[in-house]
């Protein structure tokens, strides 16, 4: 019973992490990849140890459920860290006025701030 | 009172950590555990004015709503691995875009807390916080969802104010005057 969570939990986790690798490789530009790479690992990052920590539950005493503890403070830091690391890449690619990619023909975000990267390549 | 509570957290991860149960260790503990809380309460508790109570009252309200932010994470995520592995529904709903929020909570803690849990649904990134305008990037109009509609309050905005604003619940009337 405990097995077929466990294995639910990381199978999911992997379905999670495919899905950002892959969001990785195919979006075009550095926020969108940003969003892909910073962002899916909590979730996956969370059923990994979420399934990491029931496993070690298997002989239950206080020693395994010390242990699960501190997998459950693990999963409380990457809560906090994951955006906080994100918002700092991103916020520094937007300082740097790194180009984003945006659709053809879409208009022109009211919000531009009179970033001017006409002469940059793409 | 504050630097009790303070020890209380800290002896309490102390043990979580050591797994030690025997008497020496707890005594190393305690006394570390004191010598900190001594020094760096005021670190951890920002308004001494506010009364045990209602922070733990806070407390509670804030695990609710973090359980409501986990089922809003699975959904975006979703949203976000569909956007990956479709085939041409990526060049068709792919739409990055920058936009501003213009928040009506009023304290540093709750706007941080929803700057963060925008940055965690998958799709949406605080770029910066300026005052009371949020810049966000969202990988799709969807992801955007209602933080892009500008006239009324959002989902979230308005789950983080009933948990950490609840005195200030005029803000919505606030909303609708900026409208």
């Amino acid at each position: 019973m405990l097995d077929i969570l466990v294995i639910l939990c990381m199978a999911a986790g992997l379905f999670f992490f495919f899905g950002t690798t892959v969001g990785i490789i195919r979006f075009p530009d550095f926020y969108t990849r940003t969003h892909a790479a910073g962002k899916g690992d909590t979730l996956s990052v969370m059923l990994m140890l979420a399934g990491l920590a029931l496993y070690n539950l298997h002989h239950l005493s206080l020693a395994t459920l010390l242990v699960s503890g501190k997998i459950g403070i693990i999963c409380v830091v990457v809560f906090i860290a994951s955006p906080t690391a994100t918002h700092a890449i991103m916020d520094a690619g937007y300082e740097a006025k790194v180009r984003s990619w945006s659709r053809p023909g879409a208009p022109k975000d009211p919000d531009d701030d009179g970033q001017d990267n006409s002469g940059e390549k793409l | 009172m504050f630097i009790t509570v303070t020890f209380i957290l800290l002896f309490i991860l102390w043990v979580l950590f050591s797994g030690k149960f025997d008497l020496f260790h707890l005594t190393l503990g305690a006394i570390s555990c004191a010598m900190v809380a001594k020094f760096c309460s005021g670190l951890l508790f920002q308004e001494k004015s506010r009364h045990l109570g209602r922070r733990l009252a806070e407390a509670g309200r804030f695990l609710l709503y973090l359980a409501w932010l986990l089922v809003q994470i699975v959904y975006a995520n979703f949203h976000v691995i569909g956007l990956a592995l479709s085939g041409r529904r990526l060049r068709r709903d792919l739409d990055p875009h920058i936009f501003h929020f213009k928040t009506v909570l009023r304290h540093n803690f709750s706007r941080f807390v929803l700057a963060n849990s925008i940055t965690l649904t998958p799709g949406t990134v605080t770029i910066r916080i300026h005052g009371d305008t949020l810049y966000i990037h969202a990988i799709s109009k969807k992801a955007a969802g209602d933080l892009a509609n500008q006239d009324s309050i959002s989902e979230m905005e308005r789950r983080v104010g009933h948990v950490f604003e609840r005195h200030n619940l005029c803000f919505i009337a606030d909303k609708d005057d900026q409208a």
